[in-house]
């Protein structure tokens, strides 16, 4: 098993740099440059993984970051374990460990393996056809079926890794350091463009960089020579920055990209501490160069998928740039000249080539001549019918193709090999091109599909643009390149190309066997194990569009989107079905081009920075106090201060009295406020309010209740008058914002002849609310100049006032129904005011209370909560304030849509007042509420809203919205619940002093 | 992401706006003398094109100002950007 097969010493790997690594628990060696892929070639591994459906074993198939095979999970059961990782992009370090996924117990042998046996019963659809029926038993096929699916297993512990993100501004930005993108940049630089080259690569060069083959010369050099002069060129301009490691992960509208540079990843673990992992970077580039390059495709025939197989050209990439042989027999299947440069490559390195096997009967290029005149034998006119070999392929088996190309014809030859390289030609990667809105066309004749239509400033070029020979890319640069930047001359005219590749290519879809196709597995989609027999009956079943057929036979849906295989899905469809390829279209590229971690995706906005919070001037205080918080838009709201291990309802309920009792006290800072000034602010306030607004006195407060256009209420709040021209409005908390948006949106562009200003001064008060029978005494010692008879200021109305130094606005409003006043101070003052109002207060038992006690407080007084008692159905009617809805002003928000059909009618639901008929049965919020339990369908009157147990009144009550509800009242309803049927009246929502004579106790 | 060019503040990232839906529709100077469908008309009907479509964006992140934008919605294109109250650009 550990026998090496390296072959010779490549510069871009360092023998004198040894590095261990675990794969499956057993140690191996490899060298610095290696991937884990070309390490495990070298050690003879081809086989990685065990396929998703049929479990069946799978080997490295590529080279590059398209692999839909050879995928692994990294440091299993550590924090830094990271599922799906492509062996073929991972460099090796010391003390990488990797293992296979989707097997047990182990890769060798595998249970799951026994799908492949089944498989003629586990066609396309089976999970959906199958688990159907009887419905009822999905929740026992569930456990089963989750317990099989997925492919590695994501981090169960936090992740240890630090990321971040930037922006980056720059005039061209180059995808891709191949052949292409380095002269594109080195243009850009050297006319003084500000340049980003990147390349998820960590060399520079593509695929030319180890191109050392004699046929392909630029000015007389052999072309990786000559790419590599340019690169050292390249590296001296200081107005381009090149980025390795480095993959573009999406290509949004006006030239938006974000792309990923990993950092960390190919060091080993216990360098890692303390270092940025991966960089998200924000691209916005005046231009975009997409050099992106091709994927070569594989053929599709029966049992192609085997370990052993691979592409054509990662074969050359292993032997020349890794000097590693995937094989000592080795067989190449192709439909083109590509996989002869592999042949005349591997050759030269004394790799042994059994034969070549070519689609096309008549083929004399000078890649072909050569091959036969070093003695390998080619099949023209061939096919592969079948591959043997369970773990590894061991045998291909080869048949002449007929003249149409579709049947499988003469007698069978076998062949033994140990590897098998496949070309089926190249397919532009037009990914990115496509997500950023970009219109493909197809032609005919490579069938291809290139760049047509660009959506913002950007062009491609080289094979992405679907130039595949060296002499077509190096004579079409400089062209486009110079239109593209609007510049005379590049360093490219009239190079001297020797590029001896024929493009002629015999494609076929799917190629025949000499089984019948039910008998067959011809992959398309390796990953998810899609054959093309399953989209034939896919097909079958009446499917037409590539987008369903995608979803039915899961083609192109694994980690790697079917980047290989995609285009024979699209290819065997539309032959089927008669249409044409064109006309098809392709199914959507969507980002990431390759997958990204999500801690990439969140960066530094992890722990306490996942979201902003805001914090009142008293938080320390409340904090200090052992208060729990709830978060309320931003906001973190004191919610209760439980004392000597209470619980949230006792702590409740002793607040709740304290309150009512003597005095309470709460932070109301949070509350949204606005300033509102200029000659129309009391016009501005009628058209926004449902109450009228223009009579208010100077140093007045009113409650206002505004709604949407629809009817619906939106906010509440009270504003108070100021000055003639200056009022200032309260928001409920979470509305704050939107609130001024509405305001200002109106006030732009509905009426911008009224002299209004609005400023959201919500930051700059503290405001302190202190309620309860005892709150005149304590604000008579906190506030002592202050006249606070009922006479001189009575409830809704407003005082300026000091307190030593410190100016305050007092206003004497209520949201407890209590007797109560709120300080609002300069927002530093907040605290000092608050520990004022404490110390004065405590012979009152001043009792502290946060959101939860509050929100008691006003249901006992039938008070609504925007947001809780009210959802966006909820006109004034249907909250029973119709009190608030002025009759007399001609027009306000909201004031059609109070009779539109719909909003008239007597059955809308209904705000009411809930009474259980056991007191001490507290109503859960959200459950439904019915008036007869015995039909069917049982009929949904409604939902409670806010349901409390209250120490006041010593009994449970609730509020609720229940269809025709108004007129209800005293009528028995039911509260179903999951063991029991809780009865309830309907009853008045206002449920505590309803004669508010507590306001002036 | 789409670049803005706010009239007032210049070209910004798009994350700095909030889009505000379709343009010039005015809100009736006497709601009261329509019925409910010329009501309706107003409240709910909007239309959603595939090309160009005449919007309103406001910049919440930056100044707080409401403009109208000319957007090709079939690729995200913005052809002109204007004042509130300015006469729209001709439609193409």
């Amino acid at each position: 098993m550990t026998k090496s097969l390296r072959v010779k010493t490549s510069k871009f790997i360092d023998e004198t740099y040894k590095i261990s690594f675990k794969f499956n628990r057993k140690t191996y060696y490899g060298y610095k440059g290696d991937t884990l892929a070309s390490a495990l070639l070298a050690n003879n591994i081809h086989l990685v993984g065990r396929s998703f459906k049929y479990h069946r074993p799978r080997g490295i198939m590529t080279a590059g970051s398209e692999e839909p095979n050879a995928i692994v999970q990294l440091h299993d059961n550590t924090s830094r374990t990271e599922p799906n990782v492509r062996a073929t992009e991972i460099e090796i370090y010391e003390g990488l460990e990797a293992s296979s996924q989707n097997c047990w117990p182990n890769v060798n042998f595998d249970i799951g393996g026994i799908n492949n046996f089944l498989s003629p019963i586990l066609p396309a659809g089976f999970y959906y056809k199958t688990f159907m029926w009887p419905a009822s038993f999905w929740e026992k096929y569930e456990y089963f079926i989750r317990k099989s699916a997925g492919l590695g297993k994501s981090p169960t512990k936090p992740d240890p890794d630090i990321y971040e993100h930037k922006y980056i501004h720059c005039d061209v930005l180059v995808i891709g350091a191949g052949i292409s993108g380095i002269m594109a940049a080195k243009t850009a630089a050297k006319n003084g463009f500000k340049t980003l080259l990147v390349d998820e690569k960590p060399y520079l060069g593509g695929s030319t960089i180890y191109q050392n083959s004699e046929h392909f010369k630029i000015n007389n050099q052999i072309s990786s020579s000559w790419l590599d002069k340019e690169i050292n060129e390249i590296k001296k301009f200081e107005n381009l920055e090149i980025k390795i490691r480095t993959s573009v992960a999406a290509f949004h509208g006006y030239n938006f990209l974000l792309a990923r540079e990993s950092l960390t990843d190919h060091l080993p673990v216990n360098q890692r501490a303390n270092k940025i992992r991966h960089r998200l970077l924000k691209i916005r580039s005046k231009k975009v160069i997409n050099a992106t390059g091709s994927l070569e495709r594989p053929l599709i025939f029966n049992n192609n998928d085997r370990p052993g197989i691979l592409l054509s050209s990662a074969i050359d990439k292993y032997a020349n740039f890794y000097g590693v042989a995937c094989g000592e027999k080795n067989v190449l299947f192709t439909n083109n000249d590509s996989a002869y440069e592999t042949a005349i490559n591997l050759n030269q390195k004394g790799i042994n080539i059994e034969a070549v096997i070519d689609n096309r009967e008549e083929v004399d290029s000078k890649l072909v001549k050569e091959t036969e005149n070093n003695k390998i034998r080619v099949y023209k006119g061939y096919t592969v019918v079948d591959t043997s070999g369970y773990k590894k392929i061991n045998n291909v088996s080869i048949m002449q193709l007929s003249k149409d190309g579709e049947k499988a014809i003469g007698s069978k030859i076998s062949i033994n090999c140990d590897c098998l390289g496949i070309s089926g030609g190249w397919t532009p990667a037009v990914h990115l091109f496509t997500q950023s809105g970009g219109k493909l066309k197809f032609r005919e004749e490579d069938k291809v599909f290139i760049p047509n239509k660009y959506s913002s400033d950007q062009i491609s070029i080289g094979s992405c643009n679907g130039e595949f020979t060296l002499d077509e890319i190096l004579s079409s640069a400089p062209k486009i390149l110079k239109e593209f930047l609007n510049i005379k001359k590049t360093d490219y005219e009239n190079l001297e190309v020797n590029s001896s590749f024929n493009k002629s290519k015999r494609n076929i879809w799917l190629l025949p066997s000499d089984k019948v196709l039910g008998k067959t597995k011809s992959f398309v989609d390796y990953q998810n194990d899609a054959t093309a027999k399953d989209i034939k009956l896919a097909l079958r079943e009446g499917f037409r569009s590539i987008e369903h057929v995608k979803r039915y036979t899961t083609t192109g849906m694994g980690t790697d989107q079917g980047k290989l295989g995609n285009m024979h899905a699209l290819g065997i469809v539309s032959e089927t079905a008669g249409s044409k390829m064109g006309e098809l279209g392709t199914t959507t590229f969507r980002p990431p081009y390759t997958p990204l971690t999500f801690g990439t995706i969140v960066g530094r906005n992890v722990g306490e920075y996942f979201d902003v919070f805001r914090k009142t001037p008293i938080h320390d205080w409340h904090v200090k106090n052992k208060a729990e918080f709830e978060n309320v838009g931003q906001w973190k709201r004191a919610w209760y201060y439980p004392k000597n291990g209470e619980g949230m309802h006792d702590a409740v309920q002793r607040e709740s009295k304290a309150a009512r009792d003597s005095a309470g006290i709460l932070d109301a800072s949070t509350l949204g406020k606005i300033d509102i000034q200029g000659t129309d602010a009391s016009e501005f306030l009628n058209r926004v309010y449902t109450n009228a607004w223009s009579k208010l006195s100077i140093g007045k407060c009113r409650y206002g209740l505004m709604l949407n256009e629809d009817g619906m209420v939106y906010d509440d709040g009270v504003t108070t008058r100021l000055e003639e021209n200056h009022y200032i409005m309260t928001t409920t908390t979470g509305g704050a914002a939107t609130v001024l948006s509405k305001l200002e949106d109106y006030l732009q562009t509905e009426w911008p002849e009224l002299d209004v200003y609005l400023t959201s001064v919500t930051d700059h008060y503290a405001t302190v609310s202190v309620c309860g029978p005892n709150s005149k005494k304590i604000i008579s010692q906190v506030i002592p100049d202050l006249n606070l008879s009922d006479e001189s200021f009575p409830h809704m109305s407003f005082k300026n006032a000091k307190i030593g130094n410190i100016k305050c606005k007092v206003m004497r409003i209520s949201f407890t129904g209590e007797h109560s006043y709120e300080i609002n101070v300069q927002a530093s003052f907040g605290k000092a005011v608050w520990e004022k109002c404490m110390e004065v207060g405590k012979k009152f038992n001043i009792t502290p209370y946060g959101t939860e006690t509050m929100h008691l407080l006003r249901a006992e007084k039938g008070f609504i909560i925007v947001g809780q008692d009210t959802d966006a159905t909820m006109t004034p009617i249907d909250l029973q304030m119709d009190w608030i809805v002025s009759k007399k002003k001609y027009d306000f928000i909201g004031k059609r849509s109070l009779y539109r059909s719909d909003t008239i009618r007597e059955d809308r639901k209904q705000l009411v007042g809930l009474l259980t008929e056991n007191p001490n049965e507290i109503l859960e919020e959200g459950a439904q509420i019915v008036a007869d339990i015995n039909k069917s369908p049982v009929e949904m009157l409604g939902h409670v809203t806010s349901s409390y147990y209250s120490p006041n009144l010593k009994k449970s009550i609730a509020l609720g919205v229940v269809k025709g509800g108004k007129n209800m009242m005293g009528q028995k309803l039911i509260i179903p619940m999951e063991n029991k049927q809780i009865n309830v009246t309907v009853a008045d929502p206002v449920f505590l002093d309803k004669e508010n004579k507590r306001l002036n106790a | 992401m789409f670049l803005i060019n706010c009239p007032y503040c210049g070209e910004r990232e798009q994350s700095e706006f909030k889009a505000g839906g379709e343009a010039h529709i005015v809100r009736p100077k006497q709601p009261t003398e329509l019925s409910d469908d010329q009501w309706a008309e107003y409240l709910f009907m909007r239309k959603n094109i595939k090309g160009i479509q005449f919007e309103r964006w406001v910049h919440t992140h930056g100044c707080r100002k409401w403009f109208n934008v000319v957007r090709d919605t079939s690729n995200d294109i913005i052809k002109a950007v204007y004042k509130m109250g300015e006469k729209p650009p001709p439609n193409k």
